[in-house]
């Protein structure tokens, strides 16, 4: 009784992993790009349209990054430091070979690796949780709802950052007092004193602030699921776990898979909190921050280059993982109506 | 019609766009590249104070008779971020760096590049006078005096007299670290010192290796590659006991590792307080808490201060020095303008201003004479007496990469072993001037 619709659904998401239902023929799968010149005179002249929108963004885009990220690589190619301008030299390769070699960029890096993973897990499922709960609610609250659940993220970081700090901070935090119940946390606990717990408040203050942002996204997702879809499936008898497993998810997998890329971008390239609650101390050291501290502070403009570009490599790495073997479908997700 | 409409509405909003683009533009172009102001008008660039700076610089433009005006420009709040920006903006040539409020380490990595005008000989002779050792060895660089002293700072050992009493310590001479630990673990009370991951901890290090008769750099002036450094000695070795011992036996409380100067006034200022090492903005702080109703009389008046710790019973100690200097950047307009507003500012009777306004101590021992200083700080002779025996941190151009190995293997304290820590933290400095090694 109930397979047939989820059954349905389920073979559905296996073979196209854009939206379903009313896309076919103008998302971006591999099967429509086989034939640029059948497009309509619409289609050509929304996509005119679209280049006259998004051109000067692109190309402001352009040349506030893409001149950047040349000169970071010319740079890492030269030992070069800010306040020795006299003694620029070329070293080819020599700063990566430094960063490669170092234990402090591979620990970054893992660092960097776990903060992502356990950052955007928790989100995920905590965003999706409120995206329902902002999905279902009734009419007259939903806008207060959205409001008080997007709050963390209007926050600044910088300041948001502080808050926690000086909450958990053992001098004036309350954290030791209200929590001192629970195994483990007393008054005489220094959360910022020992990588693990300094890594437990680095990642709850950026997953309160994130949050947010991710439910936003999933809810975006959860309003192009076909109410006729979920509406089929309870009428067979499915239970709201089935619903949900078969139906809900299937359906909004791009939603899913563009807010997972975002974010990891986003925590992978985490800077201020750790700025501000450790400055990297005690094994709380991350990959911007390492790229800052040779930039910034040393004034090694070449390892700082290197670090940075290596960084870079690393981003463009993810976005390649999501989206080559994740096929994220970055176009698609906006319902193209 | 849906065409007109949009029209319209597009027309409606051409005003409120071109207001718009007015203020991005305008915000851009003035943001853009500082003031150009008036020919004799100078920038100050002053670290944060409670208003001191800027009160001398409008009492001098007062005074000077309109052949110059100081505007202020306020850098960031700790020392390590005013010296990114300062010295990004020499780097660039930026020419509005007429005087700046500089932190004596950072003084050899300007001065090297030549990013600072020379200090007019005239000048520099009137205005190393009577100033304390160690603020002058901080404004020199390379047998040269290249910026000009103005207030000085250092640490003394400040402890709270009923604790030194119970535990039986003669605090009319000077104590010895062993002395205080003895005293805070007997009386089951903390010491009070800078644990913390920071340029704290740097301070400490230097003034226990100084004070142990040793040197963090043994050739101060010497380049990346062949620099030398005296970390791996008998002095090391005996200050990384004592912050060693301070960790391992939970001399400094649970906040130590985390701890900075304001943290451990905090912990100080509280039950467990017993001894600490800090600088005379203590006093101002406690008596402002006191005055506020934060803080007890009782505290207040428990409250003693001596000479900073010795490492050995009979070797003076080399307490801590800080402060701030004068310097000329190398591209300002207007140097000439810039020194003879230099020369008023650290006038002896704008140096005792600033300690009573402020709680900076005088670089110039002249400036304690003013009876007002007493009156206000109580321990001023000690403050002046400290200074004179003060030892600067290491004087290299390279003091940044010096100072953040230090932080990073000799944090937290706990973690220091006296046996490798001089060692490793002395190869690890090593290979990061060398470009081996990231930091």
């Amino acid at each position: 009784m109930t397979s047939a619709i989820p059954a349905k659904t389920t073979t559905a998401s296996s073979t196209d992993p854009g939206p379903r239902l009313d896309t076919g023929t103008s998302t971006t799968n591999g099967k429509t790009r086989k034939a640029p010149k059948q497009y309509s005179d619409r289609v050509r002249a929304e996509r005119r349209l679209g280049w006259i929108l998004a051109g000067p963004a692109f190309v402001i885009m352009l040349l506030v990054t893409l001149y950047p990220i040349l000169q970071a690589i010319f740079e890492s190619l030269f030992q070069f430091r800010l306040t020795a301008p006299g003694e620029r030299e070329f070293i080819g390769l020599g700063n990566y070979a430094v960063i490669l070699s170092d234990p402090v960029w591979w620990s970054g890096l893992w660092t960097t690796v776990l903060i992502t993973i356990i950052t955007v897990a928790v989100e995920l499922v905590l965003g999706f949780a409120l995206a329902l709960v902002m999905h279902k609610a009734l009419k007259s609250v939903r806008g207060l709802l959205r409001t008080a659940i997007l709050v963390p993220y209007g926050i600044i970081t910088v300041v948001s950052a502080f808050a926690w700090f000086y909450a958990f901070d053992i001098n004036s935090g309350y954290i030791n007092n209200w929590f001192g119940w629970l195994p483990g946390i007393d008054e005489n606990l220094n959360w910022f004193a020992q990588g693990p717990t300094a890594l437990f408040v680095i990642m709850a203050s950026e997953i309160w602030k994130t949050t947010p942002f991710i439910s936003l996204l999933l809810l975006a997702g959860l309003a192009q699921v076909p109410d006729e879809l979920s509406e089929a499936a309870k009428v067979d008898g499915a239970t709201w776990w089935e619903q949900m497993r078969k139906v809900i998810i299937p359906n909004m997998k791009a939603a899913i898979m563009v807010a997972v890329l975002f974010r990891a971008l986003d925590a992978f390239r985490i800077f201020d909190n750790v700025f501000i609650m450790t400055n990297g101390a005690y094994g709380t050291e991350v990959l911007s921050l390492l790229a800052y501290r040779q930039s910034i502070s040393r004034l090694e403009i070449g390892l700082g280059s290197a670090v940075s570009v290596l960084l870079f490599l690393c981003v463009l790495l993810i976005c390649f993982v999501a989206i080559k073997l994740f096929k994220v479908d970055l176009a698609g997700s906006q319902g193209g109506k | 019609m849906p065409t007109s409409r949009r029209t319209r509405s597009i027309m409606k909003n051409r005003p409120k766009a071109a207001v718009l683009a007015g203020l991005v533009i305008g915000t851009l172009s003035m943001s853009g590249c500082g003031p150009a102001g008036a020919d004799n008008s100078l920038t100050w660039y002053i670290n944060p104070d409670a208003g001191g700076q800027a009160a001398i610089a409008q009492k001098c433009s007062d005074d000077s008779g309109g052949r110059y005006s100081i505007e202020t420009s306020l850098l960031p709040s700790d020392a390590a971020s005013q010296r990114e920006q300062l010295a990004r903006r020499l780097a660039a040539g930026d020419s509005s760096l007429d005087i700046m409020s500089l932190d004596p380490p950072f003084i050899p990595e300007l001065a090297e590049p030549g990013f600072l005008a020379p200090v007019p000989e005239d000048l520099a002779q009137s205005t190393s006078e009577n100033v304390v050792e160690g603020a002058l060895v901080g404004a020199t660089w390379k047998d040269e005096l290249v910026t000009v002293p103005f207030w000085a700072n250092t640490q003394i050992l400040w402890y709270r007299k009923s604790v030194a009493e119970a535990a039986g310590l003669d605090m009319s001479k000077p104590v010895t670290w062993d002395q205080i630990m003895e005293a805070a673990a007997s009386q089951e009370k903390t010491l009070g010192v800078q644990g913390a991951q920071a340029e704290s901890m740097t301070v400490w290090v230097n003034a226990l290796v100084e004070s142990a008769g040793g040197s963090i750099i043994v050739d101060p002036e010497a380049t990346a590659d062949t620099i030398e450094l005296g970390l791996d000695s008998e002095a090391g070795v005996a200050a990384a006991e004592v912050i060693s011992t301070i960790g391992k036996d939970g001399l400094g409380g649970p906040g130590l590792p985390t701890q900075d100067e304001n943290a451990s006034l905090i912990a100080f200022q509280g039950d467990s307080g017993s001894f600490m090492v800090n600088y005379p903005f203590v006093w101002p702080a406690t008596t402002a808490a006191v005055e506020a109703g934060t803080l007890d009389q009782a505290v207040l008046d428990d409250l003693g201060w001596g000479i900073f710790p010795r490492m050995s019973a009979d070797q003076e100690s080399a307490p801590p020095l800080g402060g701030i200097n004068l310097g000329v950047g190398a591209e300002s307009d207007n140097p000439e303008l810039a020194y003879e507003a230099i020369q008023c500012i650290v006038s002896v009777e704008n140096q005792s201003e600033y300690f009573v306004t402020n709680g900076n101590p005088p670089s110039n021992t002249e400036a304690y004479e003013d009876p007002r200083i007493e009156e206000s700080f109580p321990m001023a002779e000690t403050i002046r007496d400290s200074l004179q025996v003060a030892a600067p941190r290491p004087q290299t151009p390279f003091y940044n990469e010096v100072s953040t190995g230090i932080q990073q293997r000799w944090a937290p304290p706990a973690d220091v072993d006296p046996d490798s820590t001089p060692g490793t933290s002395s190869d690890f400095i090593t290979s990061v001037l060398r470009g081996e090694q990231l930091l």
